[in-house]
C-alpha cells in the first residue's frame, strides 16, 4: 500500500487514529469517561432498562429451581430447546473477542489496539452468560460439580468419552484463560486510572487493581512476553472450544448433527455472530464517548470486512450442509433439509437464510461498510439471524428423527423467553458497569500506537 | 536511608540515549519508567531474557502429561466402564480434555510468573512516594538509578544523570 500507484487507483481508507490525536488525548478522553464523577444521562437510562431484565433472570431462575426444567418449552423429544441453542449463541458471540484480541495481535494487525478491550469485555460476559445455560438445563442445577474429577464418596468419576465433560473443560479453560488476558492487558491501564484518580477511594481502589505496576522496562518486557505468548495459547483455544461445543451435537446419531463439517460450521458461526455483536457495541459507543479519533470508521470498516469473509465462510457451510445430504443418498438427512425448508419450522430456516447469508452481502459496498448506521443496523440482523440459526439446529433436528411415532413440536414458553431476556440484561448491565469503571480503550497500546505511527510518513499511517 | 534517584526526561529518544550512557558508565541496577514499552533497539542492552517462556512451555508439557494421565488413569484404572467390549483406553476421546488442561496450566502459571517476577502485589514503593512519579504511566519518560548499584554515589551518579541530559532529579526515600 505504500507505493503512489495503489493510492492512485485505491481510495485510502481512513486512518486508524485521526490525525493530530496525541497520547495525552488518548488518556485524557479515556480515563475521563471513568473518572467522571457522574455517569452521562444515557448510562443510567440503559441501566434502568438492562436492571429489571436482571431481576427478571432470578426470578425465572427462582422459579426453574423450585418447579424444574418443566416450566420451559423442552418435552420429547425436543429436550434442548432454548437453553443449549442459548449456550451455543452466547459462546460463539464470545469468539470473535478473543479473535481480536489474540489472533490480530499476533498477526501485527495493530488497528485492533483500540477496539480490543471492548472485545474482550464482551467476550467475558458472554461466556458468563453462556455458562448459565447448560447449569440450568441439568435439572438438578444444584449437582453440576459432579462434572469435576474430585475424589467422590461414591467412588464414581466422570465420563471423560462424554463431550459434556469436554464441554465443561473447555468452557471453564476458555472463561479462565480469557479473564487473565483481560486483565493483564488491562493492568498497566489501571495504574493510569491510579495515578489520575481525583479522590483517594478511586485511588486506593485503582491501586489494588493496578497491583503496584510502575512501567520499569523489566515490567514491559515481561508483560509483554506473557501477554503475547497468552495471545498464542488462546488462539488455539477459541478453536478448540467451539469445536467441543459443536461435538456436543456431532457425537448424537441424529440426523443434521452426526456430521464433520459441524466444527468448522461451529466456529465460522461463532467468529461471525461476534463481529456482529461488536460492531452493534462499538458504533453507540464511539459515537455516545466522543471516541471517534479513536475508533475510526477504519476500525469499523475492517470488522465489516471480517464479518463478512466469516459470513461467506457460514454461507459456504450452509451450502455443504445441504450438499452432503443430497449426495450422501442418506434418506433421514434428505427428509431433515425438506423438514427444515418446508416443515412447521420452516420460517426459522428462512429468516436465517436471509438475515445471514443476503444481507451480509451489502458489506461488499464500500459506503455500507463505511457507513455506521447500516453496520449497526446489518449487525443486529445477523445477531437475530445467529440465534435463530442455533435454535433451528437444536429444534428441527430433534423434533422429527428416525420414527415418525416419536415425532414432536417445541413452542418456547414465556420462561424460556424470561431466561433469554434475562442473559441479555445481565450481559448489557454488566457492560454497563465496565464502560463506568473500567477503560474502554487499551490507553497504553494506544499511546505505543501513535508513538510508533509519529515517526513514519503518511501514507503509513493508513497501512 | 536513600532508596535512589530519579530522573526526568524529554523523550522516549533522550531516556534511551540516557539508559545507555548509563550502561557504559558501568551501572547496573537502573530501570526505565515510561508510559508504553519502548522499542526494542532502545532496551537497556544486555539484561537477561525474561523466563516466562520456559515456564509456560514446562507448565503447558506439565498440563499436557497430567491431564492426560488423569483421564487414563480413572477410564482405565479407577473406574473402567466396559460398553460393548469397546477398548478403555479410547486415546481420542482423551484428546480434547488434554488438550484444555495443556492451555489451561500454561496460561495460569505464565500469570503467576509474571506476577511474581515483578513482585506484584507490590501496593507501596519508594518510587510511588516522588511528586511527579505518578506520569510515568501517562506522559514521562524516567529513569532511577538505585542505591544498591556498587557504581552508584549520591553526587556523582547525579552529575552523570545531569550529563545524560535529565531534565529534573529527585532523590528517592527508601522505605
Amino acid at each position: 500500500m505504500g507505493t503512489a500507484l495503489s493510492h492512485a487507483t485505491v481510495p485510502p481508507a481512513a486512518p486508524v487514529v485521526a490525525s493530530g490525536t496525541t497520547e495525552r488525548d488518548v488518556v485524557e478522553r479515556v480515563s475521563a469517561v471513568v473518572l467522571a464523577r457522574r455517569a452521562p444521562l444515557w448510562w443510567y437510562a440503559a441501566a434502568a432498562m438492562a436492571a429489571p431484565l436482571v431481576g427478571l433472570l432470578g426470578v425465572a431462575t427462582l422459579w426453574l429451581f423450585v418447579a424444574g426444567i418443566g416450566i420451559w418449552g423442552v418435552m420429547r423429544p425436543v429436550m434442548w430447546g432454548f437453553a443449549i441453542a442459548n449456550f451455543v449463541w452466547w459462546i460463539g458471540i464470545g469468539h470473535a473477542g478473543t479473535l481480536i484480541s489474540a489472533i490480530l495481535l499476533l498477526l501485527h494487525q495493530s488497528w485492533r489496539e483500540s477496539i480490543n478491550r471492548l472485545a474482550e469485555t464482551m467476550t467475558l460476559f458472554a461466556v458468563m452468560c453462556a455458562g448459565i445455560f447448560p447449569i440450568l438445563h441439568l435439572g438438578r442445577p444444584w449437582f453440576f460439580y459432579w462434572l469435576v474429577p474430585y475424589p467422590a464418596q461414591m467412588a464414581i468419576w466422570p465420563q471423560f468419552r462424554s463431550p459434556l465433560v469436554w464441554d465443561f473443560f473447555a468452557v471453564s479453560t476458555y472463561f479462565t484463560v480469557s479473564l487473565l488476558f483481560w486483565y493483564v492487558g488491562m493492568i498497566p491501564d489501571l495504574a493510569i486510572l491510579r495515578d489520575r484518580a481525583g479522590t483517594r477511594g478511586a485511588r486506593i481502589a485503582y491501586g489494588i487493581l493496578a497491583l503496584g505496576w510502575r512501567g520499569s522496562g523489566e515490567h514491559w518486557r515481561r508483560h509483554h512476553r506473557m501477554y503475547v505468548l497468552l495471545a498464542g495459547l488462546a488462539t488455539p483455544l477459541v478453536v478448540s472450544v467451539h469445536s467441543v461445543v459443536s461435538l456436543d451435537f456431532a457425537y448424537a446419531m441424529v440426523p443434521g448433527w452426526h456430521s464433520t463439517i459441524l466444527p468448522p460450521y461451529f466456529v465460522a458461526g461463532a467468529i461471525y455472530s461476534g463481529f456482529a455483536v461488536v460492531l452493534t457495541l462499538a458504533v453507540p459507543l464511539r459515537r455516545l464517548y466522543g471516541l471517534t479519533d479513536i475508533i475510526t470508521s477504519r476500525h469499523l470498516e475492517n470488522c465489516a470486512k471480517l464479518l463478512l469473509a466469516t459470513g461467506e465462510i457460514v454461507a459456504y457451510c450452509y451450502v455443504m450442509e445441504h450438499f452432503m445430504a443430497w449426495y450422501s443418498a442418506n434418506p433421514f438427512d434428505a427428509a431433515l433439509v425438506e423438514n427444515r425448508a418446508f416443515g412447521p419450522y420452516a420460517p426459522l430456516f428462512w429468516i436465517y437464510l436471509v438475515c445471514n447469508v443476503l444481507v451480509v452481502q451489502a458489506l461488499w459496498v464500500p459506503r455500507v461498510r463505511r457507513s455506521p448506521v447500516w453496520l449497526f443496523i446489518i449487525g443486529a440482523l445477523i445477531n437475530i439471524g445467529m440465534w435463530i440459526e442455533r435454535v433451528d439446529i437444536v429444534i428441527v433436528s430433534l423434533h422429527r428423527d428416525f420414527v415418525p411415532s416419536a415425532w414432536g413440536n417445541f413452542v418456547p414458553t414465556i420462561w424460556d423467553w424470561a431466561t433469554l431476556a434475562g442473559t441479555i440484561g445481565f450481559f448489557a448491565l454488566a457492560y454497563l458497569l465496565f464502560i463506568r469503571y473500567l477503560p474502554l480503550v487499551a490507553m497504553s497500546d494506544m499511546a505505543k500506537l501513535i508513538a510508533d505511527l509519529r515517526g513514519k510518513p503518511a501514507a503509513a499511517r493508513h497501512g | 536511608m536513600m532508596w535512589g534517584l530519579l530522573a526526568s526526561f524529554d523523550d522516549a529518544a533522550a531516556l534511551a540515549r540516557a539508559a545507555l550512557h548509563l550502561r557504559e558508565a558501568g551501572y547496573r541496577r537502573f530501570d526505565t519508567y515510561t508510559p508504553y514499552p519502548l522499542d526494542e533497539p532502545a532496551d537497556v542492552p544486555g539484561t537477561p531474557r525474561s523466563h516466562i517462556a520456559s515456564v509456560v512451555f514446562a507448565a503447558a508439557i506439565a498440563g499436557a502429561i497430567g491431564g492426560y494421565a488423569m483421564q487414563w488413569y480413572l477410564m482405565v484404572v479407577a473406574y473402567p466402564i466396559n460398553v460393548g467390549g469397546r477398548p478403555l483406553h479410547s486415546w481420542p476421546a482423551f484428546i480434547p480434555i488434554t488438550f484444555e488442561l495443556m492451555v489451561l496450566t500454561a496460561s495460569v502459571a505464565g500469570v503467576v510468573t509474571l506476577l511474581a517476577r515483578n513482585g506484584f502485589p507490590r501496593l507501596h514503593h519508594p518510587l510511588f512516594a516522588v511528586p511527579g512519579f505518578e506520569r510515568a504511566s501517562q506522559d514521562g519518560f524516567l529513569l532511577a538509578v538505585e542505591a544498591t548499584d556498587p557504581m552508584f554515589s549520591p553526587l556523582p551518579t547525579r552529575r552523570t544523570l545531569e550529563q545524560s541530559g535529565a531534565r529534573e532529579i529527585y532523590e528517592v526515600d527508601g522505605a
